[in-house]
């Protein structure tokens, strides 16, 4: 990493120059398969139909845990239309899953069932209608088995187990420690714990899950899904269908949206898919009902969080001890990581120079957790960003100023080995107090209204155990057009688009020349997949090392015709030129054409981005998860309905670095959507569950924000604070996620300020503000 | 297969019989029997908005409307009719250029609703366009960039249709 340069921030906004040096990078740029989408012609896995399909369904356990006695498939198999019918015994019974150490996920239970919709058995049929039915006709015989839902409870010796390689139900389990955590908490001037309770979030994507399966008589299995991640699936689904990867094929759909979860992985609707495939000798598609993608795993890990924060006297943070049990559901998936993530993002945005922290993840008879958009940055964040107001009021400091005086700065090392390059954190502060008037509103507002400031950061990618590098590979056509391959998947956030902006700028052509591909595993180059705010970055890197190798190669038969030397050569709007003499200029395709027909020079060409070979070792948690950090701050102002509790968002002022926004029409998409998101996990989304059983499984009861929840357009605003960061494709860095993680905080920060109320439980619902108000209005008639 | 029985669409300006089960949704006979999967299949109970056609005009979620209901009625789909319409594509337009199209799924639905919004309200405020919103789910947008492509397609329209 080259060394960095504190002055770096303080070209922050000089860098609105740059736009002007590109075509292509910088410009606000339509998203490239919009004209598709806004005409229904995109075709999503649900929308694919094949000759011969057939249609799936999945039997869900009812119990939370039970003994899976007998499976009687005969009524069902015996069904006109019906055409199999699996169990787990269909199944080699080898476990997958993400991380090695928790592969606990089976295609189809065997034996036992470990929470309420856990999949048991699936027919195929020729209709779902008949499918539904058939389901309806299989005969399971439970025993049920002691239950367990509270993590807590289920640590303690004697509580029932989930896993019986897991003592005590730990899942996975995190500890580190970064200096002298005692003696700082000695020396420090003022210490304050605090508990906080986040709560199950669903991803809440519109595109319910769906796949088709086609296992063919020669062996090769292909599945068609709509997933983020393909190459995970490929394995997955390879592992636990004991096949050689070879014999495996995952082509990717439109996705729907994803949010991390259930399109991360390898699922058992994709197991069973090409399992009922098998049976049948015909393709079968599954669709999960939304109900049925509410009630099985993949949300956010609900936790419990005690932070304890030693500082001194002027607010400066000491140390920092944060202990959290997460209740973890029945199965690992990425949980493992999302432990360590937890810790890790303490070390950002402030300057913790001591910290130890503690994670448990439990298994519990619930669906199970793994990540969603922010992953357990969301919740830590929230935690840290109430505390640290809270400490400012114990001390008499400005919350503005109390985060300047924590502010990590450029080329900072955080005490668990992050190298901090671009970083304008304090600008983001300032920007946001600027744009919401921050200091002309706080303390200054109406009664039942308030504004409240919160912050986040997050890394552009990480450096993972397993495979973390991407790469990219660009075929020239004869019409100068770009094939752009790369195993990175567009879920929406616009990955197609600024991939093909980037090769685009490089070999001076237009965004719509680049062809940019789905993801097929036969034909595209592995690839970690959409998550971790990793694309633009690591893939991004890639495609432009690839398009900067087919211009290397490009200039050079170009050099050879036009006898000049190929460093003089410039690629600009579709021309190769030179730049000696303007004249003098051949069209990109005259030479694509050239070196194909005459020469038999065919320009494919390859770029990859590794991140360097730095490491995180995860058992110490030391070392430098990301290339580059983002931070982001916000204000949020609200008014409080004292009658009912309603609180309506009024107000929301937020501003990031993220590098340099190569589309900013894009990166205003990805922050105001991560930004809304944290909204509702803030008020409303709560997945409500009673022994094991989601009461609340659907659109109706589960409460995403709607247009109607959100503030005017005028009062909406987020503002890109930019700097250059080198290690980033054109000065990039991670736009998703990073912009939502301080929103919770804000909004807590807020309710307090309108109302006096501090609540540290998510959601923050209409009852626990008029609890917290009718509370205060008690102990003022108390002290008269 | 029994209890079939014949139904006759008007769905983009094509006439379509289909012979269908009684129970079937409009949304399943449009995305299975006429192949039209523009339409998205999402909640299936009504309160995301995606399945949204127009029928006789009015905005409807059809996944909650039998298919037999619509016998003889005009449906207009997220495809729109074979000759244009040139409303449906300023929309698309706007929404598109706007940044209003993330993972696309809850489009088709939020432009059918749009269409429905300006022709009955071709000058609508920021309110009118939200409360119209009301009823579609967007996980993607935040909606912000589709409160925007309205309010463009609207003046757009309107520019258009004032000369």
């Amino acid at each position: 990493m080259p060394p960095v340069n504190s002055n770096m921030n303080r070209a922050a906004d000089m860098h609105e120059d740059l736009r002007n040096e590109y075509d292509i990078i910088g410009q606000p740029t339509p998203k490239k398969d919009g004209a598709l989408k806004a005409r229904g012609r995109a075709e999503y896995a649900d929308d694919i139909s094949m000759p011969g399909m057939l249609h799936g369904k999945l039997l869900r356990s009812p119990h939370p845990h039970a003994k899976i006695l007998h499976i009687d498939t005969s009524r069902a198999a015996a069904l006109p239309g019906v055409r199999a019918v699996i169990t787990g015994a269909d199944f080699p019974g080898i476990q997958y899953g993400n991380l090695p150490q928790t592969r606990d996920y089976l295609p189809l239970a065997v034996d036992v069932v470990r929470y309420i919709g856990e999949e048991v058995a699936a027919v195929a049929a020729i209709d779902e209608d008949t499918a539904e039915e058939a389901i309806e006709l299989l005969v399971v015989e439970y025993e049920p088995l002691p239950t367990v839902f509270d993590p807590e409870e289920a640590m303690t010796s004697g509580a029932p187990l989930l896993h019986s390689a897991a003592p005590n139900n730990i899942s996975a389990q995190t500890a580190f420690q970064f200096g002298d955590v005692d003696e700082a908490f000695s020396s420090a001037d003022h210490v304050r714990a605090d508990e906080f309770d986040t709560q199950p979030v669903k991803q809440g994507m519109l595109e319910p899950h769906a796949c088709v399966g086609q296992w063919e008589s020669s062996g090769k299995v292909t599945l068609w899904a709509c997933k983020m991640s393909p190459y995970v699936v490929w394995r997955q689904l390879a592992m636990g269908l004991g096949l050689e990867l070879a014999d495996v094929r995952i082509v990717q759909t439109f996705v729907g949206g994803g949010f991390s979860g259930g399109k991360q992985e390898a699922m058992p609707m994709d197991f069973c898919a090409v399992m009922l495939s098998k049976k049948t000798g015909r393709p079968v598609k599954l669709v999960h009902t939304m109900e049925e993608v509410m009630i099985i795993g993949h949300m956010r890990h609900p936790m419990k969080i005690w932070l304890r924060t030693g500082t001194d006297k002027d607010g400066r943070i000491l140390v920092q001890h944060c202990k959290l049990i997460a209740n973890g559901g029945a199965y690992s998936s990425i949980g493992g990581f999302s432990m360590y993530l937890a810790g890790a993002m303490l070390n950002i945005p402030y300057r913790i120079p001591n910290l130890k922290f503690e994670a448990y993840r439990v298994y519990t008879n619930n669906g199970f957790c793994g990540a969603l958009r922010g992953h357990t940055n969301t919740q830590i964040c929230f935690a840290r960003d109430s505390q640290i107001e809270l400490i400012a009021a114990d001390l008499g400091i400005d919350p503005l100023e109390i985060r300047h005086r924590n502010s990590l700065q450029p080329g900072e090392e955080t005490a668990n080995g992050f190298r901090i390059g671009t970083f304008a954190f304090d600008e983001c502060i300032e920007r946001v107090a600027e744009i919401s008037d921050w200091r002309g509103k706080r303390g200054k507002l109406p009664k039942y209204r308030g504004i409240g400031f919160g912050c986040g950061s997050h890394i552009s990618g990480a450096r993972l155990m397993g495979h973390s590098a991407s790469a990219a590979d660009i075929r020239m056509r004869e019409d100068g057009t770009v094939q752009l391959s790369t195993g990175s998947t567009d879920v929406g956030q616009g990955a197609d688009t600024v991939l093909s902006m980037i090769a685009a700028e490089v070999l001076g052509i237009e965004v719509d020349d680049v062809r940019f591909a789905k993801v097929d595993t036969d034909q595209t180059p592995v690839d970690p997949g959409t998550f971790g705010s990793r694309v633009t970055f690591f893939t991004g890197n890639a495609v432009k090392r690839a398009a900067e190798d087919a211009r290397r190669q490009l200039a050079e038969i170009a050099a050879e015709h036009m006898e000049v030397s190929p460093d003089d050569l410039q690629f600009r709007r579709g021309e190769i030129i030179n730049r000696l003499d303007n004249s003098q200029r051949v069209p990109l395709k005259d030479i694509v054409r050239r070196g194909a027909f005459s020469l038999g020079r065919l320009v494919a060409a390859h770029g990859e981005y590794a991140a360097g070979d730095e490491m995180v070792d995860f058992k110490t948690g030391y070392g430098n998860l990301s290339p580059a950090y983002n931070p982001s701050a916000c204000a949020i102002e609200v008014e409080i309905d004292p009658e009912t509790g309603q609180v309506t968002v009024v107000g929301f002022w937020g501003a990031d670095d993220s590098g340099f926004p190569l589309n900013p029409l894009a990166v205003k998409g990805q922050v105001i959507g991560a930004t809304v998101m944290s909204m509702g996990q803030a008020l409303y989304e709560n997945l409500i569950r009673i022994d094991g059983e989601v009461m609340n499984p659907s659109f109706r009861d589960y409460k995403m924000p709607l247009a109607t929840d959100m503030p005017k357009l005028s009062s909406f605003q987020h503002s890109n604070v930019i700097t250059w960061e080198p290690e980033g494709p054109f000065g990039a860095k991670e736009a998703g996620q990073g912009a939502g993680t301080g929103v919770i905080a804000a909004i807590a920060n807020a309710i307090y300020d309108a109302t006096g109320v501090r609540l540290t439980s998510l959601p923050m619902s209409p009852e626990s503000i008029l609890r917290g108000i009718r509370r205060l209005q008690e102990e003022e008639k108390v002290l008269g | 297969m029994n209890n079939l029985i014949t139904v006759s669409l008007n769905v983009n300006g094509v006439r379509e019989e289909v012979s269908i089960r009684p129970w079937r949704t409009l949304l399943e006979v449009l995305r299975e029997n006429l192949a039209l999967t523009g339409t998205k299949r999402s909640c299936g109970e009504g309160q995301c908005g995606a399945c949204t056609v127009l029928i006789d005009g009015n905005a409807v979620n059809s996944c909650l409307y039998l298919a037999v209901e619509a016998d003889g009625k005009e449906i207009q789909t997220i495809e729109g009719p074979v000759e244009g319409d040139p409303a449906l594509e300023k929309i698309q337009q706007s929404f598109v250029a706007k940044g209003a199209i993330q993972c696309g799924f809850c489009t088709p639905g939020m432009v059918i609703a749009t269409k429905s919004l300006l022709s009955e309200n071709p000058k609508p405020s920021e309110d009118d366009i939200r409360n119209a919103l009301v009823g579609h789910l967007c996980r993607c947008t935040g909606y912000v960039q589709i409160v925007e492509a309205i309010q463009d397609a609207a003046s757009q329209l309107e520019h258009e249709q004032g000369g």
